[in-house]
């Protein structure tokens, strides 16, 4: 059966990873190359690459470290940041990308999606939402987690599934930062609505977390990791070692 | 030397890189006469079988592969290239394939209960069925990486290997000189590299 996949993010700014600290045996925890390589090896099951920078310059070094990684890391990458056009799904997918994320270009175009899609197949178009409880309700935040779209999340994701988005990157602002477990309220919601996989997003604070996101909704496909990776306190394998002990299937 | 075959289907960067990390001399091209001279062949693919299909025969590409494969040099298919091997397709419509390996391509929802999501994407693992080459040093077990909505169906004499997704899914097909993997082995890590080092060493 299909294994449940730990995913960690990287944030890259002008070439370089943000939030690389501390990991012993890699000398240079800010290049992406070498960050990749050791979350690959520690097992990680895909990578995701948000490109957080706003020059035309910055993002050009996106594209030649993407490349770089591509070459020499041999597991599904995903990127995301700045997708606004099919242009920019073609630089990145040129690179070496297999999958594309798009957050605030969907919102702003909404036929990004469906054009996307039909030129490069469902598999290849990842919705990635910013969530917020807006007085009860689940609202969709653009730029970042800044402006509140007014949307209702679980529609627009429903939305961009019908429309051609092969996956779905659930990030709840609501838990994101805190470490102290994901959503899963929110990703329950959603959960129900679509029929893609869901790839859960902010919260993990301790290794625990994964253990009860799985055993609680085992529909969620994925969990994506950012600080808890990046701060060395926790490895992927520890993930799944805890995960493979609770009877939960992961790829070791 | 292997032959990467272009035929504008695909992004072939992650598959070059593959054979230079495994240290294997490799090339692409969409010419015949400079395929010709690769001591194996490999047809790779995403997307939709009938565009393929139709790619393949308007460059000449489909009488080309069906030669080589007569000659006996190695062929390797991988992903929407695998399916490509079987005599027909049922992704949107009817399509023939190349023919070289019995079978068809039948939609996944066919072959699984329902309630799982399709396309079958992430990492599965290999149950052998028979010995191949290409596993020569793969222990059974092992996870690959998939991604598909359609899978090889009616050809289990060439089935090397499958994955469990609800149901029984192909995973890998060989026969004679031509082999095919539904996975992505240049996605799917070390593992991955290991199925095309054996693959180069055909």
């Amino acid at each position: 059966m299909i294994t449940k996949r730990i995913i960690p993010c990287l944030d890259v700014r002008d070439g370089r990873v943000v939030k690389g600290v501390n990991f012993e045996g890699i000398r240079d925890v800010s290049s992406p190359v070498e960050l990749a390589r050791y979350y690959s090896d520690s097992g990680a099951d895909e990578l995701v690459f948000y490109d957080i920078t706003a020059s035309a310059e910055g993002r050009r070094l996106f594209t030649d470290i993407l490349r770089s990684v591509a070459s020499q890391i041999f597991i599904p990458l995903t990127v995301g940041g700045g997708i606004n056009t099919l242009d920019d799904f073609d630089r990145v997918l040129k690179c070496g990308a297999d999958k594309v994320s798009v957050n605030s270009g969907a919102l702003r175009d909404p036929t990004l999606i469906p054009r996307a899609a039909k030129r490069y197949g469902d598999q290849c178009v990842v919705i990635s939402a910013d969530v917020k409880r807006v007085n009860g309700r689940f609202t969709v935040f653009a730029r970042g987690g800044r402006d509140d779209t007014g949307r209702e999340a679980v529609e627009w994701l429903r939305r961009c599934v019908g429309e051609g988005a092969g996956e779905v990157v659930l990030n709840s602002i609501d838990t994101d930062g805190v470490r102290g477990g994901f959503d899963l309220e929110m990703l329950a919601a959603v959960c129900d609505a679509v029929s893609v996989p869901v790839i859960a997003s902010g919260g993990a604070g301790q290794v625990q977390d994964f253990v009860t996101l799985f055993k609680a909704l085992p529909k969620v496909d994925a969990g994506l990791a950012a600080s808890i990776l990046h701060f060395g306190e926790v490895a992927v394998a520890d993930i799944k070692k805890a995960l493979r002990d609770e009877g939960v299937n992961v790829r070791l | 030397m292997t032959g990467i075959i272009d035929y504008g289907v695909g992004n072939l960067f992650s598959l070059q890189s593959s054979f230079a990390a495994i240290g294997e001399t490799c090339f692409v091209s969409g010419n015949a006469e400079k395929l010709r001279a690769a001591q194996r062949l490999i047809l790779p693919g995403v997307g939709a079988f009938g565009d393929a299909a139709g790619k393949l025969r308007e460059s000449g590409l489909f009488d080309f592969i069906l030669e080589e494969a007569a000659s006996g040099k190695p062929l390797l298919g991988i992903c929407l290239g695998m399916q490509l091997l079987f005599d027909r397709s049922f992704e949107y419509g009817e399509h023939e394939g190349l023919g070289l390996i019995p079978g068809e391509v039948r939609p996944i929802a066919e072959a699984i209960p329902e309630g799982l999501k399709i396309p079958h994407i992430g990492w599965n693992a290999l149950t052998y069925t028979r010995p191949s080459a290409l596993f020569k040093n793969v222990p059974e077990g092992s996870h690959v990486y998939f991604v598909h909505s359609y899978h090889a169906a009616l050809c289990d004499p060439s089935t090397t290997a499958v994955t469990e997704y609800g149901g029984t899914l192909t995973a890998a097909v060989e026969r004679d000189n031509v082999f095919g993997c539904q996975f992505h082995p240049e996605k799917s890590g070390r593992v991955g590299l290991a199925i095309l080092r054996a693959f180069a060493a055909l």
